[in-house]
């Protein structure tokens, strides 16, 4: 596999970003890695930067290949690519999805990083720590599996069913 | 009730003080937050925007934060009264221009109002006299995370609050505070302050918002960056800027009083000689002259002259406040010379400026 910047040597960082609900994958050599910083944790997303729009996304790809011509529209509000160049502004809160590919780019221009950091709605706050506490769980009871800590197991077992109860799916 | 009765009068307004306020007029916070998957109120269609309007107001009204409060859809209010909402700082330029489909809330203490459909379904602010954006952010915190339980609120957890333009994305915040720079523009200092804020990627701009003139020698100050950094992290770092612009402005006053008295002296001398006595004075000359009288009264030159006093004036001065005294309806000439009458008025009895001992 070849770096997606340079083209000339072999791949040997692999790095996938999720934007909205689009998968991006980036291939660079080491060379090239080192030169964007994208060893460092902090500008992970540089990887989706410096590629911006020329990068394949994993679902969207195949058609994009064959109706090349098409402009893409925002299926919540209608807005296009076209508006969006016009007025500088988005037309819903969808199409950031809808025009994820390049956002990055401009975003780099604005701000200090590119992930917010600051408050989260207390609802979806709680429930992304419901999640992780029953990732903990989930990790304690293949331990106790393992260790044939039957006792143990069930009451996590129990734990987890009371959590998945309480939380909507 | 109509929004002039709601409001307080401007002598009682101009009793409200704060830490700072020698030189910070006010702080503020603003969130813009928006509801998931429906248009911003840019692109939205009129019906859309009334559908938008009668979801988000009650939600509004319904804050325990904002009882009792003044709620109003914006064609409801005449161009005066809107008008009368900008010079109190507690609408946008652009949000007085709206009309059906956008509307207005504001509470009993006017320190927390939101706007309906200006460039966000929601734009929320926090005011305060004097430096308290701490004391702003704990409030429009509060009343944010209170309204967020009865609004879906278009949120990404990478993204943060998604915002018709990207470049309020992440927290929405817009920190700011108004700041009243005399010193830094006798010494001609002005040009450099604002240039290390922009480095530092603050925005700088004049009395009332974006794209408008210093007038007065006010400057608002506030963050551009909005992603990237939590909202305590944003406050701190323009604090930080802040105090620094405030120590500035302390020194270029000593340093112009200890170099050059005679000049800041013939200053004030001559804009409280034009205010006592002109006959007819335009809005902008008064601000550019009581900027000098405030400088004056902060010197200690004035005895019969509080800030108070001089914010009553000032807010009084301008074109709406200055109207709402008359029942007639102004022309602009009429205008300059009942201001002259009223300064005369107000100054009849202030005694002129003595240097400081
Ligand atoms: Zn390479
Ligand atoms: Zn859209």
């Amino acid at each position: 596999m070849l770096c997606n910047v340079c083209k000339q040597n072999e791949a040997k960082v692999h790095l996938t970003q999720i934007i909205g609900d689009k998968m991006q994958k980036v291939d660079l050599c080491e060379e090239c890695s080192k030169e964007k910083g994208v060893g460092d944790p902090a500008s992970y997303s540089l990887a989706e930067l410096l590629l911006g729009q020329s990068l394949p996304t994993d679902e969207a790809a195949p058609e994009a290949a064959a109706a090349p011509e098409t402009e893409t529209k925002c299926p919540a509000c209608g807005y296009t690519q076209a508006d969006f160049k016009k007025a500088g502004r988005f037309g819903c809160s969808e199409c950031y999805i809808t025009f994820a590919d390049g956002l990055g780019t401009m975003l780099k221009t604005m701000h200090k990083g590119l992930r917010h950091t600051g408050k989260v709605p207390t609802a979806l706050q709680q429930a992304r720590e419901a999640v992780q506490k029953l990732k903990t769980l989930q990790k304690r009871l293949e331990k106790a599996v393992a260790e044939e800590n039957f006792e143990e197991a069930a009451q996590l077992r129990d734990e987890i069913k009371r959590l998945k109860d309480k939380a909507p799916a | 009730m109509n929004i002039h009765e709601f409001l307080v009068p401007p002598a009682v307004f101009c009793q409200r003080t704060g830490p700072q306020d020698r030189i910070v007029m006010s702080s503020r916070v603003r969130l813009a937050r928006n509801l998931r998957k429906l248009p911003f109120p840019a692109w939205a269609k009129k019906p859309d925007r009334l559908r938008l309007l009668e979801a988000i107001q009650p939600a509004v009204e319904s804050l325990p934060q904002m009882d009792p409060h003044f709620s109003a859809a914006m064609d409801d209010l005449t161009a005066f009264d809107k008008q009368i909402l900008v010079e109190r700082h507690l609408i946008s330029r652009e949000h007085a221009a709206k009309g059906a489909g956008s509307g207005f809330v504001l509470n009993r203490e006017e320190t927390l109002c939101v706007m309906i459909n200006e460039e966000d379904h929601l734009r929320i602010q926090s005011l305060r006299p004097g430096l308290q954006l701490k004391a702003c952010w704990q409030a429009i915190d509060e009343l944010d995370s209170t309204l967020e339980t009865k609004l879906d609120y278009a949120f990404s957890p990478e993204l943060g609050y998604l915002t018709a333009c990207p470049t309020n994305l992440g927290t929405g915040i817009r920190v700011s505070a108004m700041l009243h720079l005399p010193g830094l523009v006798l010494a001609e200092e002005i040009t450099r302050i604002i240039n290390a804020a922009n480095k530092l990627n603050f925005a700088v701009r004049g009395l009332y918002g974006e794209g408008t003139e210093a007038l007065g020698n006010v400057f608002q100050v506030s963050n551009q960056m909005t992603l990237g950094e939590s909202e305590p992290q944003i406050i701190e770092r323009i604090s930080k800027a802040l105090n620094q612009i405030i120590e500035e402005e302390e020194n270029a006053r000593s340093i112009l009083l200890e170099k050059k008295p005679k000049v800041v002296f013939n200053h004030i001398g001559r804009a409280y000689g034009v205010l006592a006595n002109a006959h007819t004075i335009s809005s902008k000359e008064t601000m550019n002259l009581l900027s000098l009288l405030r400088l004056g009264i902060d010197l200690g030159m004035f005895a019969q002259l509080d800030r108070s006093h001089w914010d009553e004036i000032f807010l009084l001065t301008q074109p709406a406040h200055l109207q709402k005294q008359f029942t007639e309806k102004l022309g602009a000439d009429e205008r300059d010379i009942l201001r002259a009458d009223m300064l005369r008025e107000r100054l009849r009895t202030v005694p002129r400026p003595q240097p400081p001992k």
